[in-house]
């Protein structure tokens, strides 16, 4: 039985190195897309391809406790709400700088997160999906009814987040850019998170909660945690797009969006990151360019999206990796 | 070495009792089978042992410390480890990243956000030495989706040891394991004796009476003996309630 003479394996994980490759491919072309804008001569490419990285910032963040800790939150549109109305009302009180925004969207979102999250991680399965819809539409309806912000018209910006004291966000371009920095810091943020011992937990926990509790991991403090993390980063997205809007309302948090977002991580295959990023890019995508075409959108996107769960079940990054490995 | 004391434990479904005011003392070091028929409460006696199920009365304690509230993860800690009947591992994980995964849980926190897990050298030479002795040195890589049956089932006994326990509780770990494999598999367990206290619950009566210490007989929930293995067997009692009149006793 006891072979002491054995080789020890390789420990590393290649497993991942692909999907940060996608990654890499995906920002290299964020990166190179306002040429294509300025080549069309179409600046509103730029604004949207803004909101296209602020989208993909919120479904990586879902795909972190989705895809790696198998909690479904249907209600991650109230952390875009918490982001975008951090932006309006600081703004309104004179603080305009994006760092103290974020930090306050985020300290907002890690409370609500905290308090819902404990709540909702009581129960399990279509519960868990239902008490984090109830909680979303909680936050949904406090904004509906917040009439010093417009309400459910909205409230419009006077103008952009600063970076200390520049208001160099006003350009299109810049606050592009700066979106794309955004997701690139995230993403290596949510990349080494997921490889971290703290990820591992996370991921055994949705493989086999029950194997994880009988090798001594409590999974609620673990999921509790990766939760909160998940709706801070989803914030972060928020305080981006109200930036991109100049323009926050309460459609930001209703729980079509958070369907939506549900729908990224889903298109682009869950448990990889890349893939949700991917996503959001192919939803808005498919959004822009089916809207112009018909106003029946939607229908079309639905006969897509059945299409992609149906013989892609693992998303744009299970099609992209079967088209790889064909080739191979 | 640890003692397992079981007091006055009692449980129901319902109308069903299906644990009946069990008392049993695990000496530190033995090995101590439970046998019984199907449906005797064998398997919701180790779910209350391990923290799975709350008993309806009773207490559980390990070394004199009450452990009855404790949830599992904190039994775990405390010493307390289990297999399971019906493997339970992390399919998509490899064998290595399984067994590092409950090295994990005993060492450092795992509060941490950053640094790589894959290439945490103490994790990986740690679940190595137990996989050393699993057998399963050379599948460290294979996805535990992958494993055979027979490979689930000294995963399962592996993971259990990855914790370090003082005390192991045992669930049918030759559950679908038969021939050479069961014997093989007989020898791991052998191996494990005077290393920790065992509460053995199996099915495979040659196994019991290879590894056995003492034997309680379980049925109805109660225990109706407890003894040397040579002792229960002749039991009149036992004999009738479950090895069965015309069963030969295997020679050991």
């Amino acid at each position: 039985m006891t072979d002491a003479t054995a080789p020890t394996p390789r420990t590393a994980a290649p497993a991942v190195a692909p999907r940060v490759k996608v990654a890499m491919i995906l920002f290299a072309a964020f990166a190179l897309f306002p040429l294509l804008a300025f080549a069309l001569d179409d600046p509103f490419l730029i604004v949207i391809g803004t909101r296209i990285l602020a989208y993909a910032i919120a479904a990586m963040a879902l795909d972190l406790i989705l895809g790696y800790g198998a909690m479904v939150s249907f209600g991650h549109a109230a952390y875009l709400g918490f982001g975008t109305y951090a932006v309006a009302i600081l703004s309104s009180y004179g603080v305009t700088d994006i760092f103290a925004q974020t930090l306050f969207a985020v300290a907002i979102s890690a409370v609500f997160a905290f308090v819902t999250g404990a709540i909702s991680l009581r129960t399990k399965g279509v519960y868990f999906i239902m008490i984090t819809l109830a909680f979303g539409q909680m936050a949904f309806f406090f904004f509906i009814s917040l009439s010093a912000y417009g309400g459910d018209d909205g409230y419009g910006l006077s103008g952009r987040s600063t970076v200390l004291g520049s208001n160099m966000l006003e350009n299109d371009t810049t606050l592009y850019y700066a979106t794309l920095v955004a997701l690139i810091a995230l993403f290596v943020l949510c990349h080494r998170i997921v490889a971290s011992r703290f990820g591992r937990v996370l991921t055994g926990i949705r493989e086999n909660p029950t194997r994880m509790e009988s090798i001594g991991f409590p999974p609620f403090r673990y999921q509790l945690t990766a939760f909160v993390i998940s709706g801070c980063i989803t914030a972060v997205a928020g305080v981006l797009l109200a930036n991109q809007a100049q323009f926050v309302s309460p459609a930001f948090m209703s729980w079509h969006r958070s369907g939506e977002l549900i729908v990224m991580v889903v298109l682009g295959g869950i448990g990889t990151l890349s893939g949700a990023i991917g996503g959001a890019v192919a939803a808005l995508l498919l959004e822009e360019v089916l809207g112009m075409m018909t106003e029946h959108w939607r229908l079309w996107f639905g006969i897509f999206l059945v299409l992609m769960v149906l013989f892609s079940p693992r998303g744009l990054t299970g099609l992209f990796e079967q088209i790889r490995g064909r080739r191979e | 070495m640890s003692r397992l004391d079981i007091l006055n434990l009692s449980k129901s479904f319902g109308a069903l009792q299906v644990t009946d005011n069990v008392t049993l003392t695990v000496e530190p070091g033995e090995v101590h089978a439970i046998i019984g028929p199907n449906g005797a409460g064998k398997t919701t006696l180790v779910a209350q042992l391990s923290g799975q199920l709350k008993p309806d009365a009773g207490t559980v304690a390990l070394d004199g410390r009450d452990i009855t509230r404790l949830s599992m993860p904190d039994r775990v800690r405390a010493g307390l480890a289990r297999s399971f009947q019906i493997t339970q591992v992390l399919p998509s994980f490899t064998v290595l990243e399984n067994v590092a995964l409950a090295v994990q849980a005993r060492k450092g926190s795992s509060f941490r956000f950053f640094a790589p897990v894959a290439t945490e050298a103490a994790l990986n030479d740690a679940a190595m030495r137990v996989l050393d002795g699993s057998g399963l040195t050379e599948r460290a890589d294979v996805p535990a989706r992958a494993l055979s049956h027979g490979e689930h089932r000294h995963l399962e006994l592996a993971l259990a040891l990855a914790t370090d326990p003082r005390v192991l509780l045992l669930d049918e770990p030759l559950a679908g394991v038969g021939g050479a494999e069961a014997d093989a598999f007989v020898d791991r367990l052998r191996a494990m004796k005077g290393r920790m206290t065992m509460l053995l619950i199996e099915h495979d009566m040659d196994a019991v009476f290879a590894l056995a210490d003492r034997v309680s007989v379980l049925v109805n929930g109660a225990i109706i003996a407890t003894g040397a293995p040579e002792d229960v067997r002749s039991d009149p009692q036992v004999r009738a309630a479950y090895l069965g009149e015309e069963e030969e006793a295997p020679a050991c």
